[in-house]
């Protein structure tokens, strides 16, 4: 049995009853599609149609329909990868971590959090597979097949490698971990169908749950397993992408702070991304008992904690670069900062660096609309981030005649918004046939935090 | 099977199912199994419930997938096509770390998890017993098997209404 101090403020709000909590969410499930959802998709299959043309224009023609030239040979592609992959921390962050340090708060955010990584990571496949040029034969660039070209394996020596590992086991085992999660829910709207059809999906999708005491003393031992695995998967994916930079001889990327700077980036802007996303659901979906302010006040903490941590991570590299005495490494800096890509490091260092110091401010933090802004603007900033390490550390090369500027095409835009598309569509699809809180955990907490309870 | 004939108690409130439970059992009655919309904390314990033996099949899981991941590497890169790459060793163990730490979580978090679907009889076709539709919104439900008990039927309606259930039914399932 537990108990919490009456002090803290509840975290569900507006009394709600465990029958509250079903009919709150599992309505979602039932209505009909609403004219707002419907206009939301359209716009999302717009946007995926528009990228799916460009997608068919780079297969048709190659690679080369990106703006990369020979010495800027990673540009966009690469960015919009590490960004994707940087988002899709949060989800599984919030429910691992936070499950292991028993912060209850993660409980009504946690669902929506992780389908948010799961499609974030989906977008981000997109780029290592796209950028093979022929997408069908990189399975046997990417995995350890058995193949025809006289057992030639893939390179186990190369980071590219460790990243195709580690993405995908963090797509998979984020999967199993929300599915997991899903199930007891799932069997919530299987018991409340009331046509053929719907009771029978849901029926499949819920695996027979019944609620029995054993399968629930055995889902929490799967939970907490799972969430001591995931904790050092959500901070090993990063890292590891950081050593496709890290393990490389460029200045500018040859450094070893790299794969703790990139996790805490990576938190970042998932936070930022949850926020943006739950802020809006929370509004349509009328869910501002559930996702209380203290809720948001909590990530807007994260933010804080983690931009303060990049910022840090920008300061000491330029200091390194400096003490380092190393002239190509303090060249490469000193280029970034002021060189002709000075605008997108100072996006960088405004975006990610001072304006998440505005959270300090307790009105700044529990404000819904400041909110909203400074986590569109954390993501832009962490976009820039990605775009000022990759491309101002290789646009100017080791020979000054080699020299060059990055300019994207209409494909590289035109990728990108493929995987906001196929991310949007994604995400409006679970907010309409999936519960977007998981109503079994919230349902557990609501007698000691309840409003109720206090 | 034949028909198999179940008592069911209806309580609303954790804490009292939990007392329900304990008073239940100490009267000699066999509780079938308790259904409940959530987890409720310290049921096991009062079920008489031992710890799930499923982290040590994921630790077992665990083993398994660091042996692969270093049998697979070994043997690719060291026996069966060995190459110099950047003047490291033919089997250079410190790249193998992150594909061994990879395939252990892997492993480890499906092999548990399935092995989870089996024990529990999870899968999209299972066809569960439902006892009672609300068991999934907001009411714990305690289910004894007649079968199991050879007490009067009155008797045990009358312990589940005095140790705060809230209903009492009755449900048979018609099995083959």
């Amino acid at each position: 049995m537990s108990s919490e101090s009456v002090i803290r403020e509840p975290l569900i709000t507006g009394g709600k009853t465990v029958h509250d909590v079903t009919e709150d969410i599992s309505r979602r499930v039932e209505e009909k599609p609403t004219k707002l959802w419907m206009l939301a998709m359209t716009i999302s299959l717009g946007l995926l149609a528009i990228g799916a043309y460009t997608v068919f224009l780079l297969l048709w023609h190659g690679v080369g329909m990106w703006g990369l030239n020979k010495t800027v040979g990673w540009a966009w592609d690469i960015t919009n990868f590490v960004w994707w992959v940087g988002i899709g921390h949060a989800g599984t962050l919030i429910s691992a971590i936070l499950l292991l340090f028993r912060q209850r708060w993660r409980m009504s955010i946690n669902r929506a959090a992780e389908a948010m990584t799961i499609f974030a990571v989906i977008c981000a496949l997109q780029f290592p597979i796209l950028h093979t040029g022929r997408p069908w034969l990189a399975i046997y660039w990417m995995f350890p097949l058995p193949n025809t070209f006289g057992s030639l394996w893939v390179n186990f020596n190369s980071p590219l490698l460790w990243d195709v590992f580690a993405i995908s086991t963090y797509f998979l085992v984020s999967l199993i971990f929300w599915y997991i999660g899903l199930i007891p829910d799932f069997a919530t709207i299987r018991d409340r169908a009331r046509n053929k059809i719907s009771k029978s999906i849901y029926g499949a999708l819920s695996f027979g749950w019944d609620g029995a005491a054993k399968t629930w003393s055995r889902y929490e031992t799967v939970a907490l397993v799972l969430a001591g695995l995931a904790t050092p998967l959500v901070l090993s994916v990063h890292t590891i992408v950081s050593m496709d930079f890290a393990t490389s001889v460029i200045p500018g990327w040859h450094t070893t702070i790299f794969p703790p700077y990139f996790v805490a980036g990576a938190i970042f802007s998932g936070f930022a991304m949850v926020l943006t996303l739950m802020i809006v659901t929370r509004k349509v979906y009328k869910l501002e008992d559930y996702i209380t302010i203290q809720h948001l006040e909590m990530m807007n903490i994260v933010i804080i904690i983690t931009g303060s941590i990049v910022g840090v991570a920008y300061l000491t590299e330029l200091f390194i670069a400096w003490y380092s005495g190393v002239e190509a490494e303090q060249y490469a800096f000193l280029n970034r900062a002021t060189g002709p890509y000075w605008w997108a490091y100072a996006a960088m260092m405004t975006c990610n660096v001072v304006s998440p110091q505005l959270f300090w401010f307790k009105r700044i933090r529990t404000n819904i609309a400041a909110t909203f802004v400074l986590s569109i603007v954390v993501n832009i900033g962490m976009w820039f981030e990605r775009f000022v390490i990759i491309v101002t550390s290789l646009h100017r090369d080791f020979l000054p005649s080699s020299w060059a500027m990055f300019y994207p095409t209409f494909v590289d835009v035109g990728v990108y918004v493929f995987t906001f598309g196929l991310f949007f569509t994604c995400f409006f699809l679970f907010a309409k046939f999936f519960p977007v809180i998981n109503m079994a955990e919230v349902k557990s907490i609501i007698k000691t935090t309840g409003e109720k309870a206090k | 099977m034949s028909n198999t004939k179940f008592i069911l108690g209806v309580y609303e409130d954790e804490d009292i199912l939990l007392n329900a439970i304990t008073n239940i059992r100490t009267a000699g009655v066999k509780i079938h199994e308790v259904y409940s919309p959530f987890p409720v904390h310290g049921i096991d314990d009062v079920l008489g419930y031992k710890r799930s033996k499923l982290s040590i099949v994921a630790f077992l899981f665990g083993v398994l997938g660091t042996s692969l991941a270093l049998i697979m590497q070994i043997g690719m890169m060291g026996v069966d096509w060995p190459m110099i790459i950047g003047g490291k060793d033919f089997i250079p163990y410190p790249s193998f770390v992150p594909v061994i730490f990879e395939l252990t979580v892997l492993l480890a978090a499906y092999g548990m998890c399935f092995t989870f679907f089996i024990v529990s009889d999870l899968k999209p076709w299972a066809k569960p017993r439902i006892f009672d539709l609300r068991i999934t919104d907001d009411k714990h439900v305690m289910a004894i098997d007649l079968d199991q008990n050879k007490i009067d039927v009155a008797k045990i309606d009358k312990i589940l209404k005095d140790n705060g259930a809230s209903e009492v039914n009755q449900k048979t399932f018609d099995e083959a």
